[in-house]
């Protein structure tokens, strides 16, 4: 029973610190946004306070398909996160969780498929059904390299393919396949939805994509489910190529300086059209990615 | 003072973090859509008091009436308004709204803007730069923390009034709220 119960809390402060430290990310990157268009830019913790207003507003729904769809969008990510070795935080480390990693975002993207269905708003069918090609787009590239990295260390579980990396900085895949970690961090601005590849939210395009018909507490909802994304891809990455880390907050700060460097990346370019990102990462990165697999296994 | 112990604390509180951040819906009418790029980019910066840009009226809390309303935008606005989520507010933008302007004699312009929706505040100028309209945001802000912007409510209230107005230039108006 009390092993239940510390489990449970467990899972509960994992997901509060997630959504808190996703939040003051976002924060971060707007102000590093600002900065680059030289404007001073909002509060750090501006998202905050965006999340309590959203909360605060009233809010309509479109049905019960929307409402399940918001919280299966919310849910997915929730459960993913719980699979992701954060510093000290290891709660599986079975063997396949990283296959199991990239199913379960998966279903985070359906949820919100599924509630852009409710909401019945073609503008909304237009940013999922982008978001969903897109996913098609970066899953193959990534798959092909993790399945290198998997080769490589004989296990496709992310502890432990972080575990593989102790023992000092040289012994990072950033430094043992520095051309692999480049291709996942161009990835990981894809994944994210950062400027060349955010053709799913493109808000002067098609209003936000997949969050249009989302008002007050269904949009909150959306930034918390958004927040927890950004620490799982980080997460997964800090994880894969930079070591992990044995405590928290020294992951944090590795997680940090990654969002840093893709916020900088991502504000320099304008928007990729759907089908040009998805050639993009059809073409180099996945040729490379094959190269780069061949070499790691002869 | 008496208001603001009406309110109650968990009010209070909304009503602050409201205040602090507020979206704006980006929906502009006539010339004061042109006072707006300078606002919200690096000279005046808007985004430094919490205000940012929403993509639709859903996300939107704040309609910003920029300049003269033909009847035909009179229309789009009202469905907008009424599509936003509450709290919402308006924000009317040079004299236009005011007393028509310089439109004052036209025939398909409408030359009050609180007859048709509640106004929280009015900018005045033909057309107000940045500066007023970043202290006319300043003031909105101040009125909401205080409690006192209550347009919405308004509207419910007086809600037989305002369809009165808005059906004696319209004809009809499909309702959503």
């Amino acid at each position: 029973m009390i092993n239940i119960l510390t489990t449970a809390l467990h899972f509960i402060g994992i997901t509060i610190f997630s959504a808190a430290l996703g939040l003051f990310f976002m924060g971060i990157a707007r102000k590093i946004v600002a900065r680059i268009q030289k404007r001073y830019g909002p509060p750090i913790y501006q998202p905050y306070l965006d999340v309590i207003k959203l909360f605060g507003k009233k809010a309509i729904t479109h049905g019960f398909i929307f409402d399940f769809g918001t919280i299966m969008a919310f849910g997915g990510v929730i459960a993913t996160l719980f699979f992701v070795p954060l510093g000290a935080w290891t709660l599986y480390s079975l063997n396949g969780t990283v296959v199991l990693i990239i199913y379960l975002l998966a279903i985070a993207s359906l949820g919100m498929a599924m509630g852009t269905v409710g909401s019945g708003n073609p503008q909304a069918s237009i940013g999922i059904s982008r978001a969903l090609t897109q996913m098609l787009g970066y899953e193959l590239p990534y798959l092909v390299i993790l399945f290198g990295l998997i080769y490589k260390y004989q296990t496709s579980s992310v502890f432990g393919l972080a575990q593989a990396q102790a023992g000092g900085i040289m012994n990072w895949n950033l430094f043992t396949y520095p051309v692999a970690t480049v291709l996942a961090f161009v990835i990981l601005i894809g994944m994210t939805g950062k400027k060349p590849f955010d053709a799913m939210i493109a808000p002067s395009e098609i209003g936000s994509g997949p969050v249009v018909e989302s008002g007050g507490k269904y949009l909150g909802m959306m930034m918390l489910q958004k927040s927890i994304t950004i620490i799982v891809e980080l997460a997964l990455f800090v994880n894969l190529f930079l070591g992990g880390a044995d405590n928290i907050l020294s992951f944090s700060i590795k997680m940090l300086i990654v969002w840093i460097l893709a916020t900088m990346v991502g504000s320099l370019f304008p928007r990729f059209k759907i089908e040009e990102g998805v050639k993009f990462f059809w073409k180099w990165p996945l040729i490379i990615a094959i190269i780069q697999v061949l070499f790691i296994i002869y | 003072m008496k208001e603001k112990f009406k309110r109650g604390k968990w009010k209070e509180f909304l009503d602050w973090a409201q205040n602090k951040s507020l979206s704006m819906l980006h929906y502009c009418t006539g010339c004061g859509a042109i006072e707006l790029p300078p606002t919200m980019t690096s000279r005046y910066d808007m985004s430094r008091f919490g205000i940012g840009q929403a993509a639709t009226p859903r996300q939107a809390d704040l309609l910003l009436v920029t300049g003269y309303l033909s009847t035909k935008t009179l229309r789009r606005i009202i469905y907008t308004y009424e599509q936003m989520q509450e709290p919402k507010f308006v924000v009317g933008f040079g004299s236009c709204t005011i007393n028509g302007g310089m439109y004052w004699d036209s025939y398909n312009t409408i030359k009050q803007l609180d007859k048709y929706l509640p106004v929280e505040l009015y900018i005045a100028g033909c057309m107000p730069r940045p500066e007023a309209i970043l202290d006319g945001f300043l003031e909105l802000k101040q009125k909401i923390d205080s409690g006192e912007a209550k347009g919405y409510e308004e509207y419910e209230e007086n809600i037989e009034f305002y369809h009165k107005n808005q059906e004696e230039v319209l004809g009809e108006v499909q309702r959503t709220q």
